[in-house]
């Protein structure tokens, strides 16, 4: 592990979002209350991608629930752009994980409820044609008069997310948007968000459970430990170059260091970080850890053998 | 092979000519004896029908006592002789009005208790105890208070349509999935917004059901409570052709009830598909 220089431009609003000290807690059925997460400190900068990874259970999506408003912290406070966060936005847009398309609405009829929602005084064919417009941008141009109910898992997802980005939000939020999709489809829609919020310098939170969609995707990878109680253990630097390809990635040299340091945290660190902390842990501040050298790429090729990784992975 | 709708059209026409067939034969007096009729009843239909034939009619006397009623349906000769389509009308009148006022007290009340987990739990035991309530038994209780029996008969539509609607309703609104929910809120749709493109699409299914099954509970209704409080409408015909001793008009009666009711479901059931939506 090594410390290098990122080479990106830092960027102009480190804080733009701000989670600030927020708990979530829940009463127990027997009593007192169970603490799913306290104190939990993050900073996303704008312009950012950043996955959070971490086991089933420890809160990811009470996170980007409060991030996106539907739920209040138990204690604590979101600041987005400068000022607290009280409710829903449609600065952020939520991409949710069963996809939530209005069942009785077309395609168009669910993007255009969107962006009507988003500009009440626009015209219809204003509405329609930017819906249009991003119902082509996500592939889907000819499926526009079809009901959810006739689309493929992969189309469906697609129009949650031309939903969610015709809004133009400041901040896209995605809680495991593949994760009910085949391998397939997976590749093709992760190309697809990629493509999109690198074009648009958007800033996206994302929850995943999947190590390769987080290296593929994300500048900054937030390791969750396990539950209850869950913490921010580090932040990983990605190392890969912004402009990585899907099928030349597992070649960069700093690939699998990356990988197998996710890796191995889910598998054993997510579960004793809580009672190793490395000196100077500051929950405020967790650490922002960079990965991978050329001068170590000798050992960090993908030679490492890491077994217990391997068959641990989730 | 021809299509499983012309083959089951087939088969209804049989066996539709089939039961008129035993219909017919059931009602032809035998030659040797005559039917043996109880006293009580043949004093009840009158001496006169005591005789070697039968009092009940036949399905060719009901037809031919159809097409009369249908070719000429709507004469008004009098409060006791009035065409069956008039008659028809004016049941048809009453439950649109009853239902119609059920459905403007239903459904808006549904939706707001449906809105409040609070309401839903405290109205319950209420809803639940007047649901099962037969209809009827609110007519001394409508006659006495209202003292008009067409009103009456009206508010016993209202009053046994309400239910089933109501707590459709409630249960439909209550029961939005929150992931649609949580959508409109992402984009700040507003309340009025939300109720109208959001609640009541999801919910409509489940309020089309209450609504159909009212419709069913209103037409049986009407039919009883104009048996009691006479004059006019489709009940009061049926009574009426009974007190005249022509079970023809009765038979006759009773099949346009079962006509009406089955358009009036049909319909519902058109709307009903109209909102339902596939998941
Ligand atoms: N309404 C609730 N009442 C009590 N406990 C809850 C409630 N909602 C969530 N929890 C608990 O909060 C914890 C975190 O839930 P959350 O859905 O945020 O997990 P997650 O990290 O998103 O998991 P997954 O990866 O499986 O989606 C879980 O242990 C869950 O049992
Ligand atoms: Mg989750």
């Amino acid at each position: 592990m090594a410390e290098i220089d990122t080479k990106t431009a830092v960027p102009a609003d480190p804080k733009f979002i701000s989670i600030e000290g927020i708990a979530r807690r829940y009463p127990k059925r027997e009593g007192g209350v169970t603490t799913i997460f306290e104190n939990l400190w993050l900073q996303v900068p704008r312009g950012e991608f950043v996955c959070i990874i971490g086991h089933s259970g420890c809160g990811k999506t009470s996170v980007l629930n409060i991030l996106a408003g539907l739920e209040a912290p138990s204690e604590g406070a979101v600041i987005v752009d400068g000022q607290a966060i009280s409710g829903p936005s449609l600065d952020r847009a939520v991409i949710f994980q069963g996809h939530a398309l209005l069942p009785w609405r077309s395609v168009l009829g669910n993007v255009a409820y969107a962006v009507s929602s988003r500009w009440r005084k626009a015209g219809k064919t204003e509405v329609e044609e930017r819906s249009r417009r991003f119902i082509e941008l996500v592939g889907l141009k000819g499926s526009e008069q079809k009901k959810p109910a006739e689309l493929s898992g992969g189309m469906r997802q697609r129009v949650g997310i031309a939903r969610a980005l015709s809004i133009e939000p400041k901040i896209l939020l995605m809680d495991e948007p593949f994760s009910a999709l085949d391998a397939l489809t997976r590749g093709t829609l992760q190309d697809e968000v990629r493509r999109i919020c690198l074009s648009t310098g958007q800033t996206v939170v994302m929850i995943t459970h999947d190590v390769d969609e987080a290296i593929y995707l994300a500048d900054k990878i937030v390791l969750m430990t396990n539950g209850p109680e869950a913490m921010v253990a580090e932040v990983v630097d990605n190392p890969l170059p912004k402009d990585r390809a899907r099928d030349s990635i597992h070649r960069h040299e700093d690939y699998y260091t990356v990988r197998n340091h996710l890796v191995d945290f889910l598998v054993s660190r997510s579960r004793t970080f809580r009672d190793d902390k490395p000196a100077g842990y500051d929950t405020r501040r967790p650490p922002t850890v960079r990965l991978g050298s050329a001068a170590k790429v000798a050992d960090a090729a993908n030679t490492i053998p890491f077994p217990a990784a391997a068959n641990g992975r989730d | 092979m021809k299509s499983l709708g012309v083959r089951a059209g087939i088969l209804s026409v049989v066996l539709f000519l089939a039961f008129c067939l035993v219909w017919q034969i059931a009602v032809t007096p035998s030659a040797s004896s005559g039917p043996a009729l109880d006293p009580e009843y043949a004093k009840l239909m009158g001496i006169t029908t005591a005789g070697s034939q039968s009092a009940m009619p036949g399905p060719l006397e009901v037809m031919q006592k159809l097409w009369v009623a249908l070719s000429d349906p709507f004469y008004d000769n009098g409060p006791n002789d009035k065409g069956l389509g008039l008659q028809l009308l004016y049941s048809i009148g009453r439950v649109a009005i009853g239902y119609g006022l059920a459905v403007l007290v239903a459904v808006p009340l549904g939706f707001l208790i449906g809105m409040s987990p609070l309401a839903y739990r405290a109205l319950d035991p209420f809803i639940q105890v007047l649901k099962p309530i037969s209809p009827l038994a609110w007519m001394p209780l409508a006659l006495y208070t209202i003292k008009d029996s067409n009103l009456s008969a009206i508010f016993v539509i209202f009053i046994c349509s309400v239910w089933p609607m109501l707590l459709n309703t409630a249960f439909g609104v209550g029961s939005v999935r929150k992931e649609w929910l949580n959508v409109a809120r992402t984009l700040e749709v507003g309340a009025w917004r939300r109720a109208f493109t959001v609640i009541l699409p999801a919910a409509a299914p489940t309020i089309l059901t209450g609504m159909r099954i009212s419709i069913g509970i209103a037409w049986l209704v009407i039919v009883a409570a104009e048996m009691l409080v006479g004059g006019t409408g489709i009940g009061y015909f049926v009574w009426n052709e009974w007190n005249n001793l022509s079970i023809s008009n009765v038979i006759v009666g009773i099949l346009m009830i079962g006509v009406v009711g089955m358009v009036l479901d049909l319909i519902l059931a058109r709307l009903q598909r109209r909102v339902t939506f596939p998941e």
